[in-house]
């Protein structure tokens, strides 16, 4: 009983842990990517090729001066930022993030909950984040932040419905939501070539539903300033940016978990080689997440933005009917192929 | 352990709840419908409803309360009159409350077969509901998704009307 809470309490450690770590040093390769884009060094005066740059900034944003406006509603204002974080945090607890190890007398799973409805579990989550959003941009009682909050939620919940429906394939060729089945059934042959026209809508949707360019109409610097956390300063506006880029890493191991096999590799059967495997897993994993993210980082630097209309537009009119489509597609192949 | 965790839950269904009536202010009302919405979804987890708890939260707290806080907001400020709620009809309130409480204890009780820790039920739910709906109950699932299209038509209908 005592290991079985030792090991979970370590679990949990180790992902919230490396989910900040992750989110420190993707912020610093985020400017580093813009550096090289457009031809300048980006950070590199802290530490070694900027690489102490993440915990300078977390000083500082933790040193700076903490505003409340005036008007604001000093509950909610206080609990936006709580809202974001969590949520973005919560939904890494279903993601195997490897095939797990003998220890202790007992299999050990590299995931902290391995529940049956993992990925209506995430849906769920997610669909909370956009709580944070909404109301961090209302209470801070700012045109600009309220209406980055508005269109944020808008864009949060018309490209979700897209996202559902693109994941339907992959159920109905797994036959179930637990994660880990999706992960052991893309054994030999990722999902991705099984389903390449949800892997694109669930990779259109995802940039979406964390908000990033193409479709950050959310924070739209030219516009709306910065959107929905314009009024934070201080440490609320890093556990902004803290969720944030948890989302992004969190969508970038969904993304492998659904469609590149999660922490499969290719060619070799990790399971059958111990520690070592367990290792290998690991790593698969990681190198996969990894470039997800980098795509994220390219993206962000390459394409310009959406207009709003054109938004909604590539959502409702486009996405979803596509996402049908394929599912309609993929439920015939399975009951006549 | 579990009725500890039972009493947490309860706890933010209960004290939700009370804020949603007793407040003034519709935000907050609406605001912590929220935990009412998650705490009943983990009263229905540890029910072992996995599936009824996550679509609780899918639809419950990530899409009818989310579009209600939105209506709420953008016209709060609009009019720049604070929206307050009063709950004068108390009398009737309580008469009905009291009565969908009645049926619920004679529904509950009526029951014998509920999941226990001697009796645990199904263990993975998403495939038994997924049958049933196709099977047993594929009418009552028609009929409802009939009206959920209707309701999705018509909306749309009364909000495009002004344009023309």
């Amino acid at each position: 009983m005592l290991t079985d809470i030792a090991i979970i309490i370590t679990k949990i450690m180790i992902v919230i842990g490396g989910t900040f770590t992750a989110v420190a040093y993707l912020i610093l390769a985020e400017r580093k990517v813009a550096g090289f884009v457009q031809e300048r060094y980006g950070p590199n005066r802290v530490g070694i090729w900027g690489l102490l740059q993440p915990i300078a900034d977390g000083v500082k944003t933790m040193l700076k001066e903490d505003i409340t406006p005036a008007k604001a509603n000093r509950i909610i204002y206080h609990l936006a930022p709580a809202m974001v974080l969590a949520p973005a945090l919560v939904t890494f607890a279903v993601v195997p993030f490897g095939s797990g190890i003998d220890a202790f007398g007992r299999h050990i799973a590299f995931q902290i909950a391995d529940i049956n409805i993992g990925i209506l579990f995430i849906f769920a989550i997610t669909s909370i984040g956009v709580y944070g959003v909404v109301l961090g941009g209302w209470s801070s009682n700012n045109k600009y932040s309220l209406l980055g909050g508005v269109r944020s939620s808008a864009q949060m919940i018309s490209y979700e419905l897209a996202l559902g429906l693109s994941v339907v394939g992959i159920l109905l060729l797994t036959g179930s939501l637990r994660l880990n089945d999706i992960v052991e059934a893309q054994i030999g042959m990722w999902n991705v070539f099984r389903q390449p026209v949800a892997f694109m809508i669930f990779l259109v949707a995802v940039f979406a539903e964390t908000n990033r360019l193409p479709f950050d109409l959310a924070e739209s610097e030219q516009e709306l300033i910065a959107g929905y956390h314009i009024e934070y300063s201080g440490f609320k506006y890093s556990m902004f940016m803290l969720g944030e880029y948890s989302n992004i890493i969190t969508a970038s191991a969904l993304i492998v978990t659904l469609f590149f096999g999660g922490w499969t590799v290719p060619f070799i059967d990790v399971t059958k080689l111990g520690h070592l495997g367990a290792f290998l897993s690991v790593v698969s994993f990681a190198v996969k997440t990894g470039f997800f993210l980098f795509l994220y980082l390219w993206v962000r630097w390459t394409l310009p933005r959406f207009r709003y209309d054109q938004l909604m537009h590539l959502g409702w009119k486009i996405l979803l009917p596509l996402a049908l489509l394929n599912l309609l597609f993929t439920a015939a192949w399975i009951t006549y192929v | 352990m579990e009725s500890f965790v039972f009493y947490i839950f309860a706890f933010m269904v209960v004290a939700g709840g009370w804020v949603v009536i007793y407040s003034n202010n519709l935000i907050y009302s609406a605001f912590s419908l929220l935990f009412t919405f998650v705490g009943l979804a983990g009263l229905y987890g540890l029910l072992m409803a996995d599936f009824i708890a996550a679509t609780q939260i899918l639809i419950y707290a990530g899409g009818v309360l989310i579009l209600l806080l939105f209506g709420i907001m953008l016209t709060a400020r609009k009019t720049s009159i604070e929206i307050t709620q009063s709950n004068l009809p108390r009398l009737p309130g309580a008469i009905i409350s009291s009565l969908i409480f009645l049926l619920l204890m004679v529904v509950i009780f009526s029951e014998p077969n509920w999941n226990s820790a001697t009796n645990p039920g199904v263990k993975e739910t998403v495939p038994v509901i997924g049958k049933l709906l196709m099977t047993k109950y594929l009418i009552p699932f028609e009929l409802a998704s009939i009206l959920l299209l209707a309701a999705l038509i018509g909306s749309v209908f009364i909000a495009r009307r002004e344009d023309s």
